[in-house]
């Protein structure tokens, strides 16, 4: 396949979860603003913080509102990491790949796309809120759904994968960088509501809260939720899970192609790191530091793909 | 039903009856409410937008993609009719292959006589980089859409060759996807004859010009000028539909004295490229320097038989509109028959007579520009007003030998569905022919435009027409 191709169709994917992860986290805003509206206003600028948004919004905007907030991580062209934005930008690389893509997943990309560009064509409103995440949250399943119902599994499935949990395991990391203070055992204080309701918000946030529930048995307890989304392998979203699916992508490609390249042993290096580290490791050692040291060594991963498989010239 | 009895219409001739070939379809479509039919149409709008078949409009903010608009109704051609268009433009692209080859090396027609040299050597679409280049089998131009027209029961004229880069064949595919789709009824009571075969005979067609390098399977490319390119979705569509990669001059470098892609494996050698980007930009070191849509060095490998390149470089001197006229010449020169299809009437305007007469006629002709395309800086004479007239006039003063002209045809109507039911429009076809050194192969139908505004007689989509599924009957 094209290099460039390759570089399309993880774009793409990364766009596609982008999608979602947006709505997602204005899902975990809308809960806080809903349930505790002295906390609202906090509650999103942390979440523009953990998408790396605060300032262009502040450009903006005078003060942080949740009807100006939603609209900005809905609708708003100049913010690349809106919904609209993302899914275009899904959309323009599927079309630079489309020879690449079944005619499903072209048209499911293609309808995703024309569905929202109807839906937030005019300013949202909250009452429309709920129903517009559900109408992405089922856009972007059916784009995953004919993914894996319809695509050859070849390199270009393998490069699609790798695209979806990079940016998984970025945002999840994002997430786990704003909030992480939260977590610590200084300012922690069990079964305070305040904290209840913070943690409750990482975990939407990261679509994990259902799954936290059922393993733990509704306990809150920061370090749990920390090794739950940083180790917990069974955890579709976990750091953990996703590199270990970039891993087995690239090497299903190494396989393929009957070469490995360095990129390899650079997810190795990460992969063990989660296979041997413990939670009371990572709060030893520091949670801030652990996140921060891997989001670099993820960026790093994510250029050496690009360089082994020539996504670019 | 005729609008007017001057144009012949090819569902009901000049009568009231529908023609046989229509017979059918008119019954059914008599047993169907017009309200039900236009409500399909906008189902076919919907599926169109889905697949995205759709063309660029540049220049504008808001909904820069827009969809050529689809006619439920079907062009019907019976078995008769395509046997005779067939060997038509079987017989035409033959010839034309031999009259580039000629240009491009000794030249006989001008020695003969038959065309003059400055129409040759004075011709922007004279490649000299092509002078002694034999392309593998000699084919130059390897996709042809010729443009047909049709005044009668049995007159049919050309108007255009398209033998640089035809477009509009995604078109012919999708709009059969659509109506098979929506209609299924109809193609089980009428033997139509298939189109979807095209991309399989394209593949093969190329293949079969492989350069001499290739030793195996042959590497098969689409190149496309990009993402922006209005034809963008057809580019895709025929890579995806071959099964070949669709590349851009960027994915593209020399190497080694081949062209090569650059794939996730390192580069890849490519033998056959199908291009649709035009001459001019192909390769930045041999034409135009600014172009960054090409290859640099794709001539220099082209010349040494490294590579096919699809239509072949220079092919634009066989469709440019003043060769046109000497056509039947053309025809009769390289195949040693009488043309099978014929030629519009055109008059030279480089010519004083002609020039001449043109002036004096001017409300009654088509004007064209010589290298003009897409509709554009044409002047219709019966439909431009005074003002219009006047200042074309002056155009044609000014630079004659960039026009020529044409008279106004009574272009056949085929109806469309209006609001109120069947109505009378005018059409024209393009089929397309594949050239290898296995023969020429013309997939039955093609793309019919139409012009959608009630009268008009410019069809194509730039100017409003819309496109039609072309049927061809079988025996």
């Amino acid at each position: 396949m094209l290099g460039k191709t390759a570089g399309g169709v993880f774009w793409m994917l990364r766009y596609m979860e982008r999608t979602e992860n947006t709505a997602r986290m204005i899902d975990a805003g809308l809960r806080i603003s809903l349930t505790r509206s002295s906390a609202a206003e906090s509650e999103w600028t942390s979440i523009l913080t953990a998408m790396g948004l605060l300032s262009a919004y502040l450009e903006k905007h005078e003060t942080v509102e949740g009807g100006k907030v939603v609209n900005f991580l809905l609708r708003d062209k100049s913010n690349p990491s809106s919904v609209m934005s993302a899914v275009e930008a899904a959309r323009t690389n599927a079309r630079l790949v489309r020879t690449a893509l079944t005619r499903e997943v072209w048209e499911a990309v293609n309808e995703c796309w024309m569905d929202l560009r109807d839906l937030l064509a005019r300013p949202v409103r909250e009452q429309s809120l709920p129903d517009i995440l559900q109408v992405i949250r089922q856009r972007s399943a059916y784009v995953r759904g004919s993914l894996h119902g319809t695509m050859v599994r070849n390199d270009v499935y393998d490069f699609a994968r790798i695209g979806t949990f990079f940016e998984r395991a970025d945002n999840a990391a994002r997430v786990l960088d704003v909030k992480y203070y939260i977590l610590l055992p200084s300012i922690m204080h069990v079964g305070s509501a305040s904290d209840n309701v913070q943690w409750e918000t990482i975990l939407r946030a990261t679509s994990s809260a259902r799954a936290y529930q059922t393993l733990h048995e509704g306990e809150y307890d920061p370090r749990m939720i920390a090794r739950f989304l940083i180790l917990d392998k069974r955890l579709p979203r976990s750091l953990a899970f996703c590199y270990r699916k970039i891993s087995d992508n690239l090497d299903y490609i190494a396989k393929d192609y009957g070469d490995r390249m360095p990129c390899h042993g650079m997810v190795e290096k990460i992969c063990h790191r989660f296979e041997t580290m413990t939670i009371d490791k990572i709060f030893e050692y520091g949670l801030h530091e652990f996140v921060t040291e891997f989001l670099s060594e993820s960026q790093a991963l994510g250029r050496q793909i690009e360089i082994d498989y020539r996504f670019y010239e | 039903m005729a609008e007017s009895p001057k144009f012949y219409d090819e569902m009901y001739g000049h009568g009231d009856a529908a023609r046989v070939p229509y017979s059918d379809y008119a019954k059914w479509f008599s047993g169907e409410e017009v309200g039900n039919l236009r409500r399909k149409s906008s189902q076919a709008e919907a599926l169109f937008r889905l697949t995205g078949i759709t063309f660029n409009v540049y220049g504008m903010e808001e909904e820069t993609e827009r969809l050529i608009p689809f006619d439920i109704v079907p062009r019907i051609i019976t078995a008769k009719e395509w046997a005779m268009l067939e060997k038509g433009i079987d017989q035409r692209v033959r010839a034309i292959n031999s009259f580039l080859h000629d240009i491009y090396h000794r030249q006989e027609i001008v020695r003969a006589g038959r065309i003059p040299e400055e129409m040759i050597a004075k011709n922007d679409a004279f490649l000299p980089q092509m002078i002694g280049v034999a392309p593998p089998g000699n084919i130059y131009t390897h996709i042809v859409g010729t443009d047909l027209v049709r005044t009668g029961e049995n007159e049919f004229y050309v108007l255009e060759d398209n033998a640089r880069t035809p477009s509009g064949v995604s078109y012919m595919l999708e709009n059969r996807e659509t109506m098979l789709h929506m209609f299924p009824e109809l193609f089980s009571r009428n033997k139509v004859r298939r189109v979807s075969h095209y991309p399989r005979s394209l593949r093969r067609s190329l293949s079969a010009c492989a350069p001499p390098v290739c030793l195996e399977n042959p590497v098969v490319a689409v190149l496309t000028p990009g993402i922006h390119n209005s034809a963008y979705y057809e580019h895709a569509f025929l890579a995806d539909q071959m099964g070949v990669e669709l590349v851009e001059g960027q994915d593209l470098r020399v190497i080694d004295g081949r062209v090569a892609m650059r794939t996730t494996k390192g580069y890849e050698p490519i033998d056959v490229l199908y291009r649709r980007v035009d001459d001019e930009f192909l390769d930045p070191m041999n034409f135009n320097p600014d172009s960054v849509l090409g290859v640099p060095g794709i001539l220099d490998v082209y010349r040494a038989g490294g590579i096919t390149i699809a239509n072949a470089p220079g092919t634009g001197i066989a469709d440019d509109k003043a060769i046109y006229s000497y056509m039947p010449e053309i025809v009769e020169f390289y195949t040693g028959e009488k043309a099978i299809l014929k030629n519009v009437p055109t008059w030279r305007c480089s010519e004083p007579e002609a020039l001449q007469y043109v002036l004096d006629n001017l409300p009654e002709l088509v004007v064209k520009e010589v290298h003009g395309s897409g509709g554009y800086g044409m002047l219709v004479g019966p439909a431009a007003s005074k003002k219009e007239l006047a200042a074309f006039r002056a155009k044609l003063e000014a630079k004659p030998g960039n026009y020529i002209a044409q008279p106004t045809l009574s272009l056949s109507t085929v109806p469309i569905l209006a609001k109120s039911g069947l109505a009378p429009r005018h059409v024209d076809l393009r089929p397309f022919a594949l050239a290898s050194p296995k023969g020429v192969e013309i997939i039955p139908g093609g793309l019919t435009r139409v012009a959608l505004k009630k009268g008009s007689l410019v069809v194509n989509s730039s100017q409003g027409g819309g496109t039609k599924d072309t049927w061809v009957l079988e025996d």
